[in-house]
């Protein structure tokens, strides 16, 4: 009776344990994986190259992440991440904690974006200046009617501190970087709301008629309207798209970046060739975003 | 001492046998011993963990301007911190929660204990039991999805992203526990005392309200607490649904960030040791002094209950 029972016991776990081994042996077959972490703005963007990557290198696997910015150069800065993707450069006080760590920040512009600033179809505000954006954001201007519109209080929403839209947006719109206005100790506003990802600023947009949100030009859909941007009260109103971003017409247009540590190499460097060369240059316009000519 | 057995006055087989016994006894007994200290050494892993990656940042802001100060700027130069919005917000989210789970949840577990018949109580039970295991985020995706546009028209706000929205959807998780523990601590109350009251010519309901409640008014208070906890507790939730404003909220219809929600936006992009890192397990530290009350209280007052009871 004892012997049966610890049969009992003893034969699943044995079982459990041999499935999980096979398991683990089938899966790692001698192929190669790539990490890519960081910013929410480039994964729509690098989940298209990886896909296709994997599809002409079946054994490589790539998997893709967008936290945020922010985490990705942490990850950098930890060694925890093969390629980090981010929205925004490296500051040089991470440069200076990668290096204390024995990593050697590499850059790779691979696209650009156009950061859109979009509001509800039905809102009468078309163009905004950078100024008044700043005001927006900064908790100045609390009601659509102080820039042409409804009678009715904006409700602002932006990224959380993880993302790298968020610094962006803040060094280059609320602080008016190379404005005469620039100030550098603005800050967000108490009331905006900062939310934690791209996709839900943008359905509180589609949503709310009152709303306004940055999100990278991949994001943008038909259920939104970008709003012509205005460097100063003087110059005209642009759009965002690839054309304004490429000609440089369009005020708010960033570098989309990839950090490696050191000059990459091997299976990684196969990648980024990938991404850089015409074909995956042709997925950055399906995507949505700017390619680099 | 571990492993004894009495002593077999048969024939000299069963000697070999008690041998094997025994080791096999003390065997099991010390693994035991040692998976219940390794509960409490985790424990106290997590406690040093928090002490000593949070503590630090208290060089640079002094504590009371850690907890009373209002500007929370992690990553700029320099950076303050300072979290009684969190703190606030943590305490909206939380109130909202309990003044809504607290009266369905006693009521319904009043109605489970005194007055369902056994094939209600059943059906009733396992369901309360699914509803507890909805996970957090798909607590949220509902809370964004639905609850927001309605609590948005229904108030009349700017948006439905607010500490209300985000207090209805933790008092749906709330709502499980209050209900189990609340139940047995209603059934616990002896049925004597029932018996009692309706010998006296009480109806059933006045029973329920002056006998058995009362009767069972720690194992409730404990439940409460209970409930309280999950609901600080809560990150994806709050995260997704409370709105992320920075202001200290002064009505639940703001849009607000729990402690909870502040960690989680702000981790991804803290870099290992450095301030922003150690000013968020601070907050962490803050989180878990709160939930250590809580249950605190509530194991004081479930052992009242106890020994109120105990025959």
């Amino acid at each position: 009776m004892r012997k049966r029972k610890k049969l009992l016991i003893i034969l699943p776990v044995v079982a459990v344990v041999a499935l999980i081994v096979t398991i683990i042996a089938l899966g790692s077959d001698g192929g190669s994986s790539i990490k890519i972490i960081g910013s929410n703005t480039v994964t729509p963007l690098s989940s298209v190259w990886a896909e296709e990557f994997m599809n002409t290198h079946p054994d490589v696997s790539i998997a893709v992440s967008g936290p945020g910015s922010g985490v990705g150069i942490a990850a950098l800065i930890n060694d925890t991440t093969d390629i980090c993707q981010a929205s925004r450069k490296i500051k040089q006080s991470e440069i200076d904690q990668a290096e204390a760590n024995g990593v050697e920040p590499y850059e790779i512009q691979v696209a650009t974006d156009a950061l859109s600033v979009v509001v509800h179809p039905s809102n009468p505000v078309s163009e905004l200046t950078i100024v008044q954006l700043s005001a927006i954001y900064t908790g100045e201007i609390t009601n659509w009617n102080e820039v042409g519109g409804n009678d009715a209080e904006i409700v602002a929403i932006a990224r959380d501190t993880n993302s790298g839209t968020h610094v962006f947006f803040k060094e280059h719109v609320v602080q008016m970087e190379g404005l005469p206005t620039e100030d550098k100790s603005l800050e967000y506003g108490g009331d905006v709301l900062m939310l934690p990802s791209t996709e839900e600023g943008v359905s509180q947009v589609a949503y709310n008629p009152n709303a306004i949100f940055y999100p990278g030009l991949g994001y943008v859909t038909e259920e939104v309207k970008p709003l012509a941007i205005m460097q100063t009260a003087d110059s005209t109103g642009v759009l965002p798209s690839v054309q304004t971003a490429l000609d440089g017409t369009y005020p708010i247009a960033r570098p989309l970046l990839f950090y490696t540590d050191g000059e990459p190499t091997g299976v990684i460097k196969d990648f980024i060739d990938y991404c850089l060369s015409s074909e995956g240059q042709e997925k950055v316009i399906e995507v949505g975003y700017v390619p680099l000519q | 001492m571990f492993g004894k057995t009495p002593p077999d006055t048969t024939a000299e087989p069963g000697k070999v046998l008690r041998r094997r016994w025994r080791l096999g006894e003390k065997l099991i007994e010390s693994w035991i011993f040692l998976a219940g200290i390794l509960t409490i050494v985790v424990l106290l892993g997590i406690i040093a963990l928090l002490l000593k990656e949070g503590l630090p940042v208290f060089w640079y802001t002094p504590p009371w301007e850690f907890l009373f100060g209002t500007k929370w700027y992690p990553i700029s130069e320099p950076p303050t911190f300072g979290i009684t919005s969190f703190f606030v917000a943590t305490l909206w989210v939380t109130l909202v929660a309990t003044a809504i789970s607290v009266p369905i949840g006693v009521a319904c577990a009043a109605y489970l204990a005194e007055v369902a018949p056994a094939k209600v109580r059943e059906t009733v039970k396992p369901i309360i039991e699914i509803l507890a295991g909805i996970p957090s985020v798909v607590m949220g995706f509902i809370g964004l999805m639905l609850l927001s546009p309605l609590v948005q028209s229904a108030f009349n706000l700017n948006t439905g992203l607010c500490g209300l929205t985000a207090g209805i959807m933790l008092s749906l998780m709330s709502l499980p526990i209050i209900i189990s523990v609340s139940e047995d601590a209603l059934r616990a109350v002896p049925y004597d005392f029932r018996e009692a009251s309706y010998a006296l010519g009480a109806t059933k309901w006045e029973t329920i309200r002056h006998v058995c409640i009362p009767g069972a008014l720690s194992g409730i208070t404990a439940a409460v607490m209970l409930g309280v906890g999950r609901a600080i507790g809560e990150t994806m939730t709050v995260l997704m649904v409370a709105g992320g404003a920075l202001a200290v909220p002064v009505s639940p219809t703001d849009p607000m960030m729990p402690m909870t929600a502040a960690i989680a936006s702000g981790i991804g992009n803290a870099v290992r040791g450095g301030l922003q890192y150690q000013a968020l397990f601070a907050i962490g530290l803050t989180l878990f002094i709160l939930t250590l009350a809580v249950n605190l209280i509530a194991d004081r007052v479930l052992e009242r209950q106890k020994r109120k009871f105990a025959r």
